[in-house]
């Protein structure tokens, strides 16, 4: 029960908002050591792991491209673009993102997604452009919303759709897991049948949200305004 | 045939470039401690090829580690430099003059990852696969990144030509020590495991349920793995614990549960754990960074709503459809 003091210590920490990666490797150590390992043992396990788990920072590849163009201004043409379409939102425009990342993850193109190629340079400057269609300048606090929102549809258009697409990993990870240990022979497939309506649960609830953010960004641009700008910004929407 | 390792080759490359940018930039505030900092994560993805291959030994890399992780733990060690870019005047009318022609090497990363993912196991030489199947999608990704640089490159002509480092660099440094906290968490979660912390969680878990109640059992494993997805920031990790515990001596051989249903529904429980947790730093900590936010938990509170709606949506569809009536 004491290695549970390990997970105390990250709490703690991020708490505190300490550096994670010294709460992190500190936490690690202190529980290693409770665990009965030895330093030497602590030491090729940072090594191991470090060397195992560098695919979770192959986005690293995509920023000289993504860097370039948005120097050449892809964020601002995304934005001109969207705001010759009458009738799109951020909510919308975001909810569409939640549909498609949905759709392209059941079908396992899980790489067709991600904030580093998708929402910085695409999803995000267009619902930023859609509410700047409607606000005009937006402040710092009503942008950090959209951004959220904006990788948050990411997340759960991909956590709760991968699953229907049978070789993912958490799926193998099931069968693997339980055939080994129960002696189940379970099929991929009917696992990936169980995800659907969880899937559709993810598109009912995030999609309503996000419709539902356009009414909070309308609240968020009234308060930040004195009565009379407020107006003045209404009467600029279509 | 082309592993991945090729690809960690690529982006070990591609931090040491960077590294040397800011080694070379005399105006950087932290020049040698940050330059030192992206220079030792380039020479470990190189180097951990052999770490991979058992050639050298493991601890040598994890010195390296904690060598980062001190450069990476202060202002006064690791800052950002300042990068000459383009202003957002001089993008307006770049973004003009280009149009959707910017579009196009953007949409090549997806076209051709999807691409390359989809014909990985097809393609062999003499045999052998060209690109190694098991990591396509890793491989796919590189590939689309390479191949959109050269578009972009030809097709826009930037100048300087080497535009795309400086600006690579750029946002890299924006993100700063929030580039390797993903792998330092995997590394956590290898010692939390070895140290026994899943068992000693699955332990308490399994004690607190009341006994023959079948919603509470499902509740339990439910909230179980969200919470211990919490903090492991994986639902992985959490997975055989918490079936050890509970979904498979109550769930399944005291209720008779489908275990298709219960073992599906019951992972999908756990990323609901994985929306709200910092741990989970690489959905929920690297894109706030990425997209230069002010709140750096502003992801995370986008998501909580629908990650606690969707662990009830979750305990409903277990409970409703897994179960004999």
């Amino acid at each position: 029960m004491l290695v549970l003091i390990g997970v105390a210590l990250v709490i703690i920490g991020f708490a505190l908002r300490m550096n994670p990666l010294l709460v992190v490797t500190i936490a690690g150590i202190v529980t290693a050591l409770i665990g009965g390992l030895t330093p030497l043992e602590i030491l090729n396990s940072f090594g191991s792991g470090f060397a195992s788990s560098r695919s979770v920072t192959t986005f690293v590849i995509v920023l000289p491209i993504i860097g370039l163009i948005e120097r050449l201004g892809l964020q601002q043409q995304a934005k001109r673009l969207i705001s010759k379409l009458a009738g799109l939102t951020a909510g919308r425009i975001l909810a569409g993102y939640l549909v498609a990342r949905q759709a392209t993850a059941a079908l396992g193109l899980l790489n067709v997604g991600g904030t580093p190629q998708m929402v910085r340079p695409l999803i995000y400057p267009m619902a930023e452009g859609a509410a700047e269609a409607k606000y005009g300048e937006l402040d710092e606090k009503i942008k950090d919303r959209i951004k959220g929102h904006a990788a948050a549809a990411d997340n759960v258009g991909a956590f709760f759709a991968e699953d229907i697409f049978v070789a993912v990993g958490s799926i193998l990870l099931i069968t693997s897991f339980v055939d080994s240990a129960y002696h189940l022979q379970l099929q991929p497939l009917e696992l990936a049948l169980w995800a659907i309506p969880s899937a559709i649960a993810a598109f009912l609830i995030h999609g309503f949200r996000l419709l539902r953010l356009d009414g909070q960004l309308n609240r968020m641009v009234a308060a930040s305004r004195p009565a009379g700008a407020a107006a003045q910004a209404g009467g600029v929407q279509p | 045939m082309i592993t991945s390792e090729a690809l960690f080759w690529l982006i070990g490359l591609l931090f040491l470039a960077f590294a040397t940018l800011i080694a070379a930039d005399a105006k950087h505030p932290k020049r040698w401690t940050s330059a030192a900092f992206w220079g030792l994560i380039g020479f470990s993805f190189i180097y951990g090829t052999w770490v991979q291959a058992k050639q050298v030994p493991a601890w040598t890399l994890g010195a390296m580690v904690l060598a980062m992780v001190v450069l990476g733990s202060s202002r006064k060690l690791l800052t950002a430099g300042v990068v000459p870019t383009t202003s957002v005047p001089q993008r307006e009318a770049s973004a003009k003059q280009f149009g959707n022609k910017l579009f196009i090497p953007a949409l090549c990363i997806p076209v051709v990852a999807v691409l390359v993912t989809l014909l990985a196991p097809v393609v062999k030489i003499g045999g052998t696969p060209l690109i190694d199947p098991t990591s396509g999608t890793l491989i796919g990704l590189g590939l689309g990144a390479v191949v959109a640089l050269l578009v972009g490159l030809g097709l826009l002509k930037p100048k300087p030509s080497a535009a795309p480092l400086f600006e690579g660099r750029r946002i890299l440094e924006t993100i700063g020590w929030a580039a390797i906290l993903p792998q330092m968490l995997s590394i956590l979660g290898i010692l939390f495991t070895q140290a026994g912390v899943g068992t000693a969680v699955g332990k308490v878990m399994g004690a607190i349920v009341p006994d023959g109640v079948l919603i509470f059992a499902v509740i339990a494993y439910c909230v179980g793995m969200a919470l211990f997805t919490v903090l492991m920031g994986n639902a992985f990790a959490a997975f055989p614990i918490m079936t050890a515990a509970i979904g498979w001596p109550l769930l399944i051989l005291v209720f008779h549960g489908n275990p298709a249903t219960v073992f599906a529904v019951g992972m999908l429980a756990g990323f609901c754990g994985t929306l709200t947790t910092p741990m989970a730093a690489n959905f929920n900590l690297v894109p706030p960074a990425l997209l230069e936010m002010k709140n750096r938990y502003g992801v995370i509170r986008a998501q909580l709503p629908t990650a606690g709606c969707m662990l009830v949506a979750n305990i409903a569809i277990m409970f409703f459809f897994g179960f004999p009536k």
